[in-house]
């Protein structure tokens, strides 16, 4: 009652004033304590920026070199920071460019407030200039998306924006803002973070019997396996999951969004799963008698072909988003809720134990993996360079305390299977859509999302290709990245399908490059290309030490292949180790 | 496990781009949406839309949590026939001269339910509801006689086990959960789930 009486004085003695639409969006970011913005200007969205020129002391704007990459800098920023990347686009091209990075975002459940201008109110649906209809394109790729064409909205709908963005399982939203509405005057009250939309249901209250189910299944299993995936990070839930894991004793391996969650060298991370991971986690995916998946949402890519799927196992799936249970991997005990909360309440009915001969096998497979591929790959026998040995080599001198951002391909799985990592939020790449282009800009947002630590994109000779336009973004925003370029002159991964399942038939996949180092310079980056093994140590060094951001180019074996693989359409337990 | 005819109950808010949203969770996934209807619900403010498609089981109950999921949707059912009661309804528009000739209008009236909405000089427009089978008949005996025009609205469905929407809503609208709301109901009862 006190506080009742509290907030209604407080209600009666806020003064409203008057506020654009535009300043009303700029004074949501400063509540949601948004700090940097990545975007790109144009006519539908010049009132925010206008707006903008007076809050640079509180907004850092990062101007990108195009809005894809601008997108892709704030899901960076999102996964080192653990908050929500916030991105600018104009209406049409500029909307229609973020699509690829709000896909990206929505598959890969990353938290994004997009706000894209759009023509003056009147003028939707004439086929003004620059107008798209970016609320019915992004529909299939955003968590939630709203357009306001009344500037009082503003402070209520970027509430829910930022709220629906960041909880429950999070994802993209966009807000597009017609041009009248950034220009419109209005009574501005303050602004009121969002907490409750009747409709949403971000977390439920934890069903215990469910928790007692499962730790009942636990406790009776002889080889438990547990497999996580980005979940754990998102829930920020990594000592929870640490703890528990421990007192178990359950081996534990991770899909590419879960790597980094525990650390590497943790006595029970056993690798990682699916098509390019580690031996043992697949093979005795289809031995283990329980399997505990948590956070993690049974991607095709990590369970292969699913009527052979664990079959023999017990399923016990948490995941914060019920839609998940049961959608390709059917749960016999299905958790649903908050991992932050369920794995602590798991921990304490688990009995602590150990499982040395189980622990054992993952062991042996993993000195077969380690005789068969893993040994050639950092130890090359050849003159020829590996992916593996520069990843090997960047392990030793950044003690596994850099943030790795990869791109999609070879290198990509590479670098996942090789990198160290101490501690979360170190891994940023294109997991679920497999965006080439990504990892260039991701990795400047994940700078600015952590600016105290180390930041390496590694990228392939396709990739980079993609969006090497944010060399410019880079140079003018002086960020420190460094880009680790592994060039095998070929488009890597789909050369390696093509070799071993078109009859070695290089149908397009021969990719010419520039002389990226020449690039680099033009844009006024340092950098080295390197292709013999004797100077690789010295030019990773360099590249580290160096104050600023460095571009290093190492060639790499044309047609070496990633391996193990799960061929497409077979069982995790078939995976080929050549 | 065979195919089979399934009505999706949705309650949601009454939101723009929300018909698009829950449109793309069913041609996303190839599947054919044989009837759509919104409308206003029993609660105050709710929308409801009653959409019709053949497919297992197993693919509706996902897709109802899909589309659970949405932000702005409040709850999904999902219901084979005989857990509804339902109705469609269909306007015939036949010619008056024609018909006034050679039918016995009384007698076809009676035979199937219909009445007559309007009867013109010119034209007659009947109308009919019930299954599809009711208003299909009603085509082939109108059709010998020069059927201008047909057309047939979309499913609307009342759940048989229902109580409502009223309880459910207090419940969404409390900003702490209460048990009802957040019950794992989809694991509780394993297959039955969204049945209410």
């Amino acid at each position: 009652m006190e506080t009742l009486v509290v907030e209604q004085a407080a209600m009666a003695t806020k003064k409203t004033h008057t506020l654009s639409g535009s300043q009303a969006v700029l004074e949501a970011f400063v509540a949601e304590g948004v700090d940097t913005i990545f975007g790109y200007p144009g006519g539908a969205i010049m009132p925010i920026y206008d707006a903008l020129y007076d809050y640079h002391n509180k907004l850092k704007h990062i101007l990108v070199r195009h809005e894809q990459g601008g997108i892709h800098a704030g899901q960076g920023y999102a996964r080192t920071s653990g908050k929500c990347g916030v991105v600018f686009a104009t209406s049409g091209p500029g909307a229609t460019n973020l699509v690829t990075g709000l896909a990206d975002a929505m598959i890969d459940s990353t938290p994004l407030v997009c706000i894209t201008g759009q023509v003056y109110a009147h003028l939707l649906g004439t086929d003004a200039f620059q107008e798209i209809d970016v609320i019915n394109i992004t529909t299939p790729v955003t968590k939630w998306n709203y357009q306001v064409t009344d500037a009082t909205e503003i402070p209520a709908v970027l509430a829910k924006a930022f709220y629906i963005a960041k909880s429950g399982r999070p994802g993209p939203v966009l807000i597009d803002i017609t041009k009248n509405a950034q220009l419109q005057q209005f009574d501005y009250e303050g602004y009121q973070p969002c907490s409750h939309i009747r409709s949403y249901r971000p977390k439920p209250i934890i069903r215990k019997e469910y928790i007692a189910a499962a730790a009942e299944l636990i406790n009776k299993a002889e080889k438990p396996f547990i497999i996580f995936g980005q979940g754990v990070i998102l829930g920020k839930a990594e000592k929870e999951f640490k703890a528990f894991v421990e007192k178990s004793g359950i081996p534990a391996a991770w899909t590419i969004l879960g790597l980094s969650a525990l650390a590497t060298d943790h006595p029970l991370n056993v690798g990682m799963l699916g098509m390019h991971g580690n031996y043992g986690p697949n093979v005795l995916t289809n031995d283990c008698d329980v399997l505990i998946a948590v956070g993690m949402r049974f991607d095709d890519r990590v369970t292969g072909r699913l009527d052979k799927y664990a079959k023999q196992a017990k399923i016990i799936h948490l995941d914060i988003d019920p839609s998940e249970i049961d959608k390709n991997v059917k749960a016999t005990v299905g958790v649903w809720g908050d991992c932050k909360e369920t794995l602590p309440m798991l921990t304490k009915l688990v009995e602590s134990k150990v499982y040395p001969q189980w622990v054992n096998r993952f062991k042996e497979y993993q000195l077969e993996e380690e005789k068969e591929v893993i040994h050639e790959e950092l130890n090359p026998s050849t003159d020829i360079l590996t992916m593996g040995e520069v990843i090997r080599n960047l392990n030793e001198l950044t003690g596994g305390n850099a943030v790795i951002v990869t791109d999609v391909g070879q290198h990509q799985m590479v670098a996942c299977r090789y990198a160290k990592f101490n501690e979360s939020k170190s891994n940023v790449t294109s997991g679920g859509l497999g965006t080439m282009g990504f990892a260039l800009p991701a990795a400047i947002g994940a700078k600015f999302g952590a600016p105290e630590r180390t930041v390496v994109a590694i990228i392939g000779d396709g990739g980079i290709q993609m969006t090497i336009q944010e060399l410019g973004t880079v140079m003018q925003s002086e960020v420190n990245i460094k880009v680790l370029i592994l060039n095998n002159e070929f488009l890597g991964m789909v050369r390696q399908w093509q070799q071993l399942f078109h009859d070695k038939r290089y149908s397009f996949v021969d990719i010419a490059s520039p002389d990226y180092v020449a690039v680099a310079k033009a844009y006024k980056i340092e950098g080295q290309k390197v292709s013999q093994r004797e100077y690789l140590r010295g030019a990773l060094t360099t590249m580290l030490n160096h104050n600023g951001s460095y571009l290093l180019e190492v060639m790499v074996g044309k047609e070496n292949n990633v391996f193990p693989m799960v061929p497409q359409g077979c069982s995790v337990s078939e995976i080929r180790l050549k | 496990m065979q195919k089979q005819e399934f009505t999706i109950t949705v309650y949601t808010e009454n939101h723009i781009g929300l018909l698009v949203r829950i449109a793309t969770m069913f041609s996303r996934r190839k599947i054919n949406i044989e009837s759509l209807n919104t409308s206003p619900s029993e609660a105050e403010g709710i929308h409801r839309f009653t959409i019709v498609i053949n497919e297992f089981e197993e693919v509706v109950r996902k897709l109802a949590r899909q589309i659970e999921k949405q932000v702005e949707v409040l709850k999904a059912y999902y219901n084979t026939n005989d857990e509804i009661v339902w109705q469609e309804l269909a306007l015939y528009k036949v010619s008056t001269d024609e018909i006034a000739e050679k039918v016995k209008v009384e007698r076809l009236l009676r035979e199937n339910g219909a009445r007559a909405v309007v009867i013109r000089k010119d034209y007659t427009i009947f109308e009919t509801s019930g299954h599809r089978e009711e208003t299909d008949k009603l085509v082939e005996v109108l059709a010998p006689y020069g059927l201008i025009e047909f057309v047939r609205s979309a499913r609307v469905a009342i759940i048989k086990a229902s109580h409502g929407f009223h309880e459910k809503l207090k419940e969404f609208e409390e900003t702490e959960p209460g048990e009802d709301q957040v019950e794992n109901e989809f694991l509780d009862k394993q297959n039955e789930v969204f049945t209410m």
